[in-house]
């Protein structure tokens, strides 16, 4: 019945209004301003306060120069290494199948539940002065580096495994059945569909890297211009009494940590509307 | 599959490397002189201070966060307003910020330098170097899990469920009790399993803002620190090894929760 | 227990979904809101509610101004298109949930649950999830449910949508069996005329916001008002400039007097007891006509066949 009855395409439901709004997002608003926008509003103030000259000044002694060179290109190195190390890892995570699965992947989150603290003295007492290795990376630059790879491994496999997880081996199967080698596979249909996962993974990697303060405090002997990393830096000027210096080096921080990741913003929301 | 078996292998022998081993050798360090010395060092008065001041800034902590985390989740999950995106963002800064950062940051607010900080000792209340400013730094660095976790499952559960206890006559709040926070109990749980985890490590910002004093700001992690540069392997080791066990203990935890659901 | 809309408008942003209705529904009744997707339907259903707070105008229940009072206390029952079952609660939770809220002594409630869940024939099913139900048993606990605490208004928005074709058809009658016992005034929605003509007392049909017609089945669909509610509440089609009905043509293998057109049979479709003729006029025109079984067979059509049409009456429109 109803050959000609009005049939409309579905409008789009209007948006309704949600209950309790304004006060909840009020008090919301207020926890976060007095919690992180006021005291990161205060570093921001304290480094800009005696002019542009001034921070500039503080934030390049050859120190701070020093320090933060060595923590960008060894948090780089790090996020390269995990990010292949990431991959692999996600792969034989969701791919693969042996005794025990269950465990390695439940281990992947220890570096998120382990203190800072305690991973830089686990990690001397394998690779400290009495290694029963023989490998003995205190006081040096990849003893950083094996601190901060620990710190940022698991942000590249928890961005990519849940990824792996919907891609269909069918996929890999037809490019197969089509001719395709394993490794061009892997190039030309899963690594295009895993890209924007590993960037995500890398770059929250990156910003927690550069920012890495417990984990290298032990290791890294915190020797100037050789291992000091940015945020030992900082801790060092506080500690100094010096507080416009540690903010100026702090926005230097703040300000490359949030680059990347807005940059990550953006992939993802590229990444959102090419799904549509 | 031989392929299959030489990626498995260098997959877990770099988790071997960088994660497992260490975990080992510290276990075995920590004995290596006995139980005896490891669980003298850790009964010392100023390490069982360490370890409640530790479990008292959680317990402030946790609870805060997750109640901020849940409301949060309601504002970003169901309003719909200008500025949204920057509520995200905010949001997600304790993820982007460094931990000494976040010290200096309260220093500077609350430091006894400052209009507040001096203004506030005036009147007796003391911010730095005690209580208050260690609970300001950890509420900082813990704050975005509860709301990263809630906040989806929100969206899922959608407003209909209650609406209908409404229309039966429970209050907004009731309503929002009886119906909606039964059904996001598992991502409100993680949540809190993660920011628990986060607040017991905190090291790099309570070790600026408390002034480490043994035995009255001295939390687990500083302790830790403290122990080791003063050359106490055992006690060092063995509070580490505390911390460690919690952290396992988080990483069961998460893992039984993750599988209820269907993570 | 009536209900009142009076001049209610309704904006989300810049979309106008009410614009100034006013509707009666009278006590006892059983009436439906019937327009297709955007009408405002829903819109209105929930401001009747309190789910949603009208912009201007007011909601009367009983003659008493309810426009400010909060859904929780205009003792109202509403039913949902997909149950808003509440999934972590029992079955008997569930229905329980209203009697709970007004703290109910234990006994009374386990009497009242016991009750509802045989008026909905759902006994059995107590201790079940929402989850191991059909949606049909949903639908009637959610029912069962809205009905717990006695509402003096039933509001269901769109309640058999989501379900197939055949338990609709079954909650419907039954539905209607359940208005006719309990006598609750109840106001429905649907896009589904067939759902409102076999259902509804009093039909108020919906468009763009505005109220186009109200009034009894049979009146929409014999005087409508205008052409979107002739449209929308049954089938039509057009002979020369003319609107109609299909089953107002009446076909003729003569041409026997000046207001026969020419047409020719395209196709001919036997549904059981009527037949529906698709035609094609000289000037392309395509009509459509619709006899009963019997009528086709005494004038013995096959399709490419030559008759004449004529429309038996001419359209009414209300005045």
């Amino acid at each position: 019945m109803g050959v000609d009855a009005a049939r409309a395409r579905p409008a789009a439901r209007p948006l309704r209004a949600a209950g309790g709004g304004g006060l909840l997002r009020g008090l919301v608003t207020t926890y976060l301003s007095l919690l992180v926008l006021i005291p990161l509003a205060a570093v921001v103030w304290r480094a800009s306060s005696d002019g542009a000259a001034s921070f500039w000044r503080a934030a390049t002694t050859p120190q701070a120069l020093a320090a933060l060179r060595l923590t960008f290109f060894i948090s780089l190195a790090v996020v390269a290494v995990n990010v292949v190390a990431g991959t692999l890892i996600a792969w034989v995570l969701v791919r693969d199948e042996f005794p025990g699965k269950r465990l390695v992947n439940s281990l992947i989150d220890l570096p998120f539940a382990l203190p800072t603290i305690v991973a830089g003295v686990t990690l001397l007492a394998l690779y400290g002065p009495r290694s029963p290795l023989g490998l003995n990376l205190a006081y040096t630059r990849a003893g950083v580096l094996l601190a901060l790879a620990f710190e940022t491994l698991p942000f590249v496999v928890r961005a990519v495994q849940p990824v792996l997880l919907t891609i269909e081996p069918d996929a890999e199967e037809a490019a197969r059945s089509l001719g395709a080698r394993p490794l061009t596979t892997f190039r030309r249909i899963l690594l295009p569909a895993m890209t924007p996962a590993i960037l995500a993974g890398a770059a929250l990697a990156f910003a927690r890297a550069i920012g890495e303060f417990g984990s290298v405090v032990l290791l890294s002997g915190n020797i100037p211009y050789r291992t000091e990393v940015a945020a030992v830096h900082v801790f060092t000027l506080v500690q100094s009494d010096d507080p416009g210096g540690a903010a100026a080096v702090s926005v230097v921080l703040l300000v490359l940590s949030l680059l990347v990741l807005a940059a990550l913003n953006l992939i993802q929301r590229r990444r959102t509307r090419h799904a549509e | 599959m031989l392929s299959k078996l030489t990626l498995r292998t260098v997959a877990l022998g770099y988790l071997a490397m960088v994660l497992v081993l260490p975990v080992g050798a510290i276990v075995w360090r920590t004995f290596s002189n006995g139980l005896a010395p490891v669980w003298q060092a850790v009964t010392t008065p100023d390490a069982l201070h360490a370890f409640w001041l530790t479990i008292l800034i959680t317990a402030i902590v946790v609870p805060l966060n997750t109640v901020f985390g849940v409301a949060c989740g309601v504002v970003l999950a169901r309003q719909h307003f200008p500025g949204k995106r920057l509520l995200d963002s905010v949001i997600n800064l304790p993820f982007a910020v460094s931990p000494v950062v976040v010290g200096l940051a309260l220093v500077l607010v609350y430091g006894q330098t400052g209009r507040l900080g001096s203004w506030l000792a005036e009147r007796g209340v003391q911010i730095i170097f005690a209580l208050p400013g260690m609970v300001l730094a950890t509420l900082f660095i813990s704050l975005p899990y509860v709301v990263r976790e809630v906040t989806p499952v929100l969206r899922e559960v959608g407003v209909e469920q209650e609406e209908a206890a409404r229309t039966l006559g429970a209050t907004r709040l009731s309503a929002f009790l009886r119906v909606t926070l039964p059904a996001i109990r598992w991502g409100v749980t993680y949540g809190v399993v993660l920011t628990t985890a986060r607040a017991l490590g905190e090291f790099g910002a309570v070790a600026i803002v408390s002034g480490r004093l043994a035995g009255q700001t001295e939390t687990l992690t500083l302790f830790v620190e403290n122990h080791f540069e003063s050359f106490d392997q055992a006690g060092a080791y063995g509070a580490a090894l505390a911390l460690a066990a919690l952290a396992l203990l988080t990483l069961l935890t998460m893992t039984g929760l993750r599988r209820r659901e269907g993570h | 227990m009536s209900i009142e809309v009076r001049d209610v408008t309704k904006r989300f942003g810049d979309f106008s979904a009410l614009d100034s209705v006013s509707v009666e529904v009278p006590g006892g009744s059983l009436v439906a809101l019937l327009g297709p997707s955007g009408s405002g339907k829903s819109t209105l259903l929930r401001v009747i509610a309190g789910l949603e707070r009208p912009d201007a105008g007011a909601v009367l229940l009983d003659g008493a101004d309810v426009t400010g009072v909060p859904v929780e206390r205009r003792a109202i029952g509403f039913v949902f298109q997909h149950y808003a079952a509440f999934k972590h609660m029992t079955v008997r939770r569930n229905v329980a949930f209203g009697l709970e809220i007004r703290r109910r002594p234990r006994r009374e409630v386990r009497r009242r649950v016991d009750e509802l869940l045989e008026l909905v024939q759902l006994t059995g099913l107590a201790e079940r999830y929402p989850a191991q139900l059909s949606g049909g048993q949903r639908q009637r606990m959610a029912l069962a449910r809205a009905l717990a605490v006695q509402p003096r208004v039933l509001l269901l928005d769109e309640p058999f949508g989501a379900l197939d074709a055949r338990v609709r058809s079954e909650l419907r009658a039954w539905l209607r069996r359940l208005h006719d016992e309990m006598h609750v005034t109840s106001v429905f929605v649907t896009h589904d005329q067939e759902e409102a003509m076999e259902l509804a007392d009093r039909i108020v049909v919906m468009n763009h916001g505005r109220v186009e017609q109200v009034g009894d089945p049979r009146e929409l669909y014999e005087r409508p008002a205008n052409d979107f509610v002739m449209r929308f509440v049954g089938p039509v089609t057009h002979l020369g400039n003319t609107v109609l009905r299909p089953h107002d043509l009446d076909l003729g293998l003569e041409p026997d007097d000046a207001d026969g057109a020419e047409a020719m049979i395209e196709r001919l479709v036997h549904l059981g007891f009527e037949v529906r003729a698709e035609l094609v006029l000289a000037d392309g025109q395509r009509v459509l006509a619709q006899l009963s079984r019997d009528e086709a067979e005494q004038l013995d059509l096959e399709r490419g066949q030559i008759v004449y049409v004529r429309a038996a009456r001419a359209r009414a429109l209300a005045g």
